[in-house]
């Protein structure tokens, strides 16, 4: 019998990492990161986590200490959130290319400035193209599965990646969930004992991040994103298993009421929640419409995505970050360039809403369907994206 | 472009790895030279303060106590020349 308990999504993150039996923790507290960071500290402080915790002076420290930590051998696990993920971000690059299989929470966080703690997604998109694995989870129960995921594909010779576990910040990490936890058992039969494929060891000595002459630095970077994009295989694999041990089967773009759709909307992380109430109204009143949760950002799940939407005549696209100067939404723009020059591709209309933690309820959802059906009208229409709800 | 002596993408290592440490060894720094070290050693004193500055550690001291620059590595950075309290290493330009 499994245990089923009520907890804040930070704590059952802090103890799915704890029941991974980690090895380091190196972080800096954040908001709204520092729950999570606080209990697995607590954990260690009183013996009930054999791990080292180490308590660095800066986030650019936190993933250096990771780097180092995971290139011996240890299991390694960071946590972060917007200024905290800028300020690592030359050496989450240099994680990746090292291909030490570190996992990171980013309690996803609006960038400054001005300066703000609230919940959207430009932190994450200021990664995008960092060489990490990166999940999105939508509640407690998630968070908590795909933490153990992501120490399973990380450290998954066949992958040897670092993983990103990307939560809303407040609206995860900060409400009290039902979340129902693995049995040890079950957690040391689905993740082996950690062996890296490369260790750092003075009795049989390798040297990584040699420099890279512009003769093999291409050939380096091809390695790389083919790693990346094999990774698929053994994601879809972990998921799969999840499935068999807790009856909760993971995939790449999860649907909700999406068969046969005409209208779709398309989210990221914990909003997909919000939306389908949007989309259980709608269905009610007769509408043609279903959502798709984009779960895996990269490698980019593109044949799942095209199978999905084969149907469908339009994509609503809901983006919580901007793309400054350029094709506005970051995940809108992806999804149009997934599509271009395929046969029978819907319409996307691109929507920027929820930055920095507004409120966007399923009445703003349903009003976007019926702004989008309208538009739909129209003989020329805008490739631009629209802020929702913004005051003129 | 010549490329089939030289590894392909599926040749490297995972994390490009180097399993055979200090290999950076053989790398050639001294084909970056434009000017090379040149010891007066009339006028040198054997401080070894050229060896004590040089940011590669390309100078060896010879048998008989002099300091010089191992051509291969020596990357012609100038520092010994500018570091030298007698002025007896002079920076000259490499022909070739």
């Amino acid at each position: 019998m499994r245990e089923r308990k009520g907890v804040e999504v930070s704590i059952a993150a802090a103890d799915a990492a704890a029941m991974a039996d980690i090895d380091l923790v190196a972080a800096y507290p954040i908001t709204p990161q520092t729950h999570i960071v606080e209990h697995l500290s607590e954990l260690v402080a009183s013996g009930e986590l054999d791990a080292q915790y180490i308590a660095v002076e800066s986030e650019h420290s936190a993933m250096s200490v990771c780097c180092g930590s995971s290139a011996v051998g240890a299991r390694t696990f960071t946590c972060t959130s917007s200024q905290g993920l800028a300020l690592m971000n030359e050496i989450v690059f240099l994680t990746a290319s090292l291909r030490l299989p570190i996992v990171m929470i980013t309690a996803n966080r609006s960038l400054s400035g001005p300066l703000s703690i609230w919940n959207d997604h430009s932190d994450v998109m200021s990664v995008r193209d960092c060489g990490w694995i990166q999940i999105f989870a939508e509640n407690g129960q998630d968070v908590f599965d795909q933490v153990l995921f992501c120490f399973r594909v990380a450290e998954n010779p066949e992958v040897s990646l670092p993983v990103m576990l990307n939560i809303d910040g407040f609206a995860l990490t900060h409400v009290i969930e039902p979340v129902e936890y693995w049995n040890k058992e079950d957690v040391k039969k689905f993740l082996p004992d950690f062996e890296p494929v490369n260790r750092l060891n003075p009795d049989d000595p390798i040297t990584l991040g040699a420099l890279a002459m512009p003769d093999i630095f291409t050939e380096i970077k091809k390695a790389q994103d083919q790693a990346l994009i094999n990774s698929k295989t053994e994601i879809l694999k972990a998921w799969q298993e999840i499935g068999e041990i807790t009856g909760r089967f993971y995939k790449p773009v999860e649907t909700y009421k999406a068969e046969g759709a005409k209208i779709l909307f398309l989210t990221m992380g914990s909003i997909g929640e919000t939306v389908s109430i949007a989309i259980d109204e709608l269905r009610d009143k007769g509408e043609d419409v279903g959502l798709l949760k984009l779960r895996l950002w990269r490698p980019f799940p593109f044949e799942e995505l095209f199978e999905e939407i084969r149907n469908a005549k339009e994509i609503i696209v809901i983006d919580r970050a901007v793309s400054f100067g350029g094709p506005g939404g970051p995940v809108a723009s992806e999804i149009r360039s997934a599509l271009y020059g395929r046969n029978n591709m819907p319409q996307i209309s691109s929507y920027i809403c929820g930055l920095a933690g507004r409120d966007v309820i399923p009445e703003d959802y349903i009003s976007i369907y019926h702004r989008v059906k309208e538009d739909q009208q129209k003989e020329l229409r805008l490739n631009n994206s629209i802020y929702y709800g913004v005051r003129e | 472009m010549e490329t089939n002596s030289k590894p392909g993408w599926k040749d490297l290592e995972v994390g490009f790895a180097l399993s055979t440490p200090g290999s950076a060894r053989e790398y050639k720094t001294g084909d970056w030279r434009s000017e090379r070290p040149v010891v007066d050693t009339e006028k040198c004193i054997q401080c070894g303060i050229c060896y004590i500055f040089c940011p590669d550690m390309a100078i060896t001291k010879t048998e008989k106590g002099y300091f010089v620059a191992d051509l291969y590595y020596c990357k012609g950075c100038g520092i010994c020349a500018r570091e030298c309290f007698t002025g007896c290493v002079k920076m000259v330009t490499e022909e070739e």
